[in-house]
């Protein structure tokens, strides 16, 4: 039962990852990225590793790629000069791909980590996989996870700095606001009362 | 029971499966990103696989480092990208030729 679901995620995920690279349209690619990310969550599921399979759902499902689809859709791309080069790179594309395969295989396959060599590990169930993430992310690790935080402030900083532009940019200026008087922003107009329809027929 | 080569040779094709992807979409960045993406996402299924079957949580600590800088590298690579379509007009990468590398 395991195998089969385990053969039935890896086909899906194959099958989305050949659809990423050769499908024509950017924002298909973007959506079958979304698949092919799910399934790899529930293949990090199998391999016990519930935190990480969640994270992966929420900040690169949830984050990431509707980022990617965001870009995808703002830029008005012209599509046809992008496809130059397709099917001549084909051959070269599949060559390597193949080799690379034939060799990893021949380092990774059965013989070298089958069941025989690396046997599968009794998993504690007693205690779960977030807390014991937590527990070597917050003692052995905490120098790295500090740094991991600067990094992704930095990616914020940089993020923003690049994409703003430097035209429209509004400026507010705190000493100015503070500075300001009722008579900068408010016109008081004097004028004669005005008699509405009702009014008038209420009066005679 | 699932063995550990059988993970590993799935992590193996996803990344050679990116690494043609990059060969067939040379023309379009967006598409070398996701590409980009998925091999990370071989290399952290290999890191998993390990850290499962040594009994080491090390490897899931690994992948989260992994992960994080890949968000940070997302975000800052759509935003030039953003920044290069509103200078150029275009993605293609044979015409972003202004460096002169």
């Amino acid at each position: 039962m395991e195998k089969l679901l385990f053969y039935c995620f890896a086909a899906i995920l194959l099958f989305a990852a050949t659809m990423v690279i050769t499908v024509r349209n950017p924002v298909r690619a973007a959506l079958f990225l979304v698949l092919a990310f799910f399934t790899s969550a529930a293949i990090w599921l199998m391999l016990h590793a519930e935190f990480l399979a969640i994270a992966l759902v929420l900040v690169y499902v949830g984050a990431v790629l509707v980022l990617f689809l965001f870009v995808v859709m703002m830029l008005d791309i012209d599509l046809v000069p992008l496809r130059e080069g397709f099917t001549r790179y084909l051959p070269l594309g599949i060559l390597v791909a193949l080799l690379i395969v034939v060799e990893m295989i021949a380092v990774l396959g059965v013989s070298n980590f089958g069941l025989e060599q690396v046997e599968a590990p009794q998993v504690d169930e007693s205690v779960s996989n977030t807390r014991r993430l937590g527990l070597l992310l917050y003692t052995e690790y905490v120098y790295p996870f500090q740094l991991a935080a600067v990094i992704l402030t930095v990616a914020i900083v940089a993020a923003i700095m690049l994409t703003l532009r430097s035209g429209t940019r509004k400026k507010q200026d705190a000493g100015q606001q503070v500075k300001v008087q009722k008579a900068d922003r408010l016109r008081v107009v004097k004028m004669a009362s005005e008699q509405t329809k009702s009014n008038k027929a209420s009066d005679q | 029971m699932i063995a550990l080569s059988d993970f590993l040779i799935l992590g193996a094709l996803l990344f050679s499966l990116s690494v043609a992807g990059i060969f067939l979409n040379r023309k379009n960045i967006i598409i070398l990103l996701m590409c980009i993406e998925l091999m990370l996402l071989a290399v952290n299924l290999n890191f998993l696989a390990f850290a499962y079957f040594l009994d080491d949580a090390a490897g899931q600590v690994f992948v989260f480092f992994i992960l994080t800088v890949a968000a940070a590298e997302a975000a800052i690579g759509l935003a030039i990208l953003v920044v290069l379509f509103r200078n150029l007009s275009t993605i293609n990468v044979d015409e972003i030729g202004r460096l002169k590398g």
